[in-house]
């Protein structure tokens, strides 16, 4: 069995977000770059099933410059066989980038996709979901747990009330939450080990597809701060506030 | 020009954020249709349709509908859309899962999670987990939408009655089934619709202390919720976190208990319209978002709030 892993390259997760002086967007110069935290448990989860004998093959592929190319690596030295870059410069919303990604699954045939639930820069959580549609695949979000059996696969799902699990007809398209696993540190062996894998680079214009984008950001701005309000030295100071100012109590 | 929401339930009773959903696209200014999905949902649609500004609910029941499975949801949406120009869904795990889905057959990028509505294309959308607001113009003959509903106010449902239509478009699914669901039972108010919060932290040293949070819960008719630190100790399930990876609420109170208000927290949080933080370290930096501080031992705190409540 195949998997495909997609990964993103997005501002690190403890780096502090700027915006740009003149509001046009998050400024990413100089600032620190890794994987998305959701696409790393991706791969994880990839290789876990790899170790277990579930899976034969992980293939990982990234969209964007030719420096996507660290975080394929990186996906390498975790684990994943061999990557493949859509090298591109252009900003691509989700929709473009499910487009692209299914010409890459017509051409590789996996029997599984497994991806992040969302990418922690435009968190807009849709490209798994769109790559499914497109596929007429069925897809298990935001999942917990997985199984895998020979024609199917089952899928818990982190949902608002609960839990909720759902069996997809292989083959299947997963996205993962951040419950699923705890992704391993990379060993220097297998950092070098990595060096050696290949990763395909395919330019974007040759796949020629016709990309249009919908959603055109006017402007970013910081989000309104709060104001630290005051400090009560008691229950009742806190309780007649409350009930008297804030008036939440009655 | 109509816009189309589609109704989150539970063949029993709607979830409160569709009153939101409403108010919100009201901001669009085109007539409102809601769609209801379902097996043995004409009573789910029923209550819709006593929804202020609603000019229709479209009540699609059939046996295949049962889970509301996203595969062939979609395709039913897809075959409704040509009515359209905006489809909306609250961003919920129901509409996360569903509404890209119908985006993508619809050929569109979504616009996810808005907070604001400026005019039928220019939406605000929060990215960076909040960290930035973005202000986004759809350039998509179709809109399609999830709604953050907790950053709209709500309609009445006052009785009005909306005529309800029966669409029998009926698609299959080949591709997934439900198991089964596994619910956190609770006969408290659910976390995103309650109007008061009370969210327990690592403060609160073990899954015990927490029977604190929800006597004083009880006395508040609060849900109870709680951070990311406290969910990974175990002192609690993970459907009860508040954060940028958990529950995004905007209760009328939020109280943090022993809470220290990592930033992961706080992007869940801190549209509140009153906080109340409870903990003993007074350089804790939910102090600096929260409307009220209380610098004390939330041991000695709770007891005494709960008996004076």
């Amino acid at each position: 069995m195949k998997a495909l892993v997609t990964v993103k390259r997005v501002i690190d997760y403890n780096v502090k977000v700027r915006i740009k002086p003149d509001g046009s967007d998050v400024d990413l110069t100089h600032v620190k770059m890794a994987m998305n935290p959701f696409c790393e448990i991706a791969i994880e989860e990839a290789v876990r099933l790899k170790e277990k004998g579930v899976i034969s093959e992980i293939i990982v592929v990234s969209i964007g410059a030719q420096v996507v190319q660290e975080q394929l690596r990186a996906a390498l030295a975790m684990g994943a066989d061999r990557g493949i870059l859509i090298q591109t410069d252009q900003t691509l919303g989700s929709f473009s980038t499910a487009k692209i990604l299914k010409t890459v699954v017509e051409s590789e045939n996996p029997n599984l996709i497994i991806m992040g639930k969302q990418s922690i820069d435009s968190d807009n959580n849709q490209t798994g979901q769109m790559l499914a549609a497109l596929l007429g695949w069925g897809q298990g979000t935001f999942a917990s747990e997985l199984t895998v059996h020979a024609d199917t696969i089952s899928v818990t799902r982190e949902v608002d009330g609960g839990l909720s699990t759902v069996e997809l007809n292989l083959p299947a398209l997963v996205t993962v939450d951040l419950r699923l696993n705890t992704p391993r540190y990379v060993s220097v062996p297998n950092i070098m080990k990595a060096k050696r894998k290949t990763i395909d680079i395919t330019a974007l214009e040759t796949l020629n597809l016709s990309l249009v984008e919908n959603n055109e950001i006017l402007s970013v701005e910081s989000p309104p701060t709060r104001q630290a309000g005051i400090q009560v030295k008691t229950v009742d100071e806190l309780l007649d506030k409350l009930k008297n100012e804030a008036k939440v109590l009655s | 020009m109509k816009t189309l929401i589609i109704v989150e339930h539970d063949h029993v009773q709607l979830m409160p954020s569709i009153a939101h959903l409403v108010y919100a696209a009201k901001n669009i200014g085109y007539p409102i249709a809601l769609l209801v999905i379902g097996s043995n949902c004409q009573s789910v649609a029923k209550s819709a349709a006593v929804i202020d500004n609603v000019s229709e609910v479209i009540c699609a029941d059939a046996s295949v509908y049962e889970h509301q499975l996203p595969e062939n949801s979609a395709l039913l949406i897809q075959a409704l859309s040509h009515d359209y120009s905006h489809i909306l869904v609250a961003s919920s795990t129901f509409g996360k899962n569903l509404m890209p889905r119908v985006a993508a057959l619809l050929s569109v990028d979504q616009i996810s999670d808005v907070i604001a509505i400026q005019n039928e294309s220019i939406f605000k959308r929060p990215i960076y987990a909040g960290n930035a607001i973005a202000t986004i113009k759809s350039h998509a003959q179709i809109k399609v939408m999830t709604v953050r509903s907790t950053a709209f106010e709500s309609v009445a449902m006052s009785g009005h009655q909306a005529p309800i239509v029966t669409c029998d478009i009926v698609h299959d699914n080949n591709l997934s089934r439900f198991i089964k669901a596994e619910n956190a039972a609770s006969d408290r108010p659910e976390l995103t619709a309650a109007r008061v919060v009370v969210s327990g932290g690592r403060g609160l040293a073990n899954a015990d202390n927490f029977q604190l949070l929800y006597q004083l819960a009880d006395k508040l008719n609060a849900a109870v919720g709680a951070s990311r630190a406290a969910v990974d100790a175990g002192f609690v399930p993970n459907d009860m976190q508040v954060g940028q990876t958990g529950k995004i609420v905007a209760p009328d109170l939020y109280i943090a208990v022993g809470i220290s208000g990592a930033i992961q927290h706080l992007a869940g949080m801190k549209d509140s319209k009153v906080i109340v933080a409870i903990n003993k370290d007074a350089d804790a930096p939910i102090f600096k978002i929260a409307d009220y501080g209380l610098s004390q031992d939330l041991f000695e705190v709770l007891p005494e709030l709960i008996a004076k409540l």
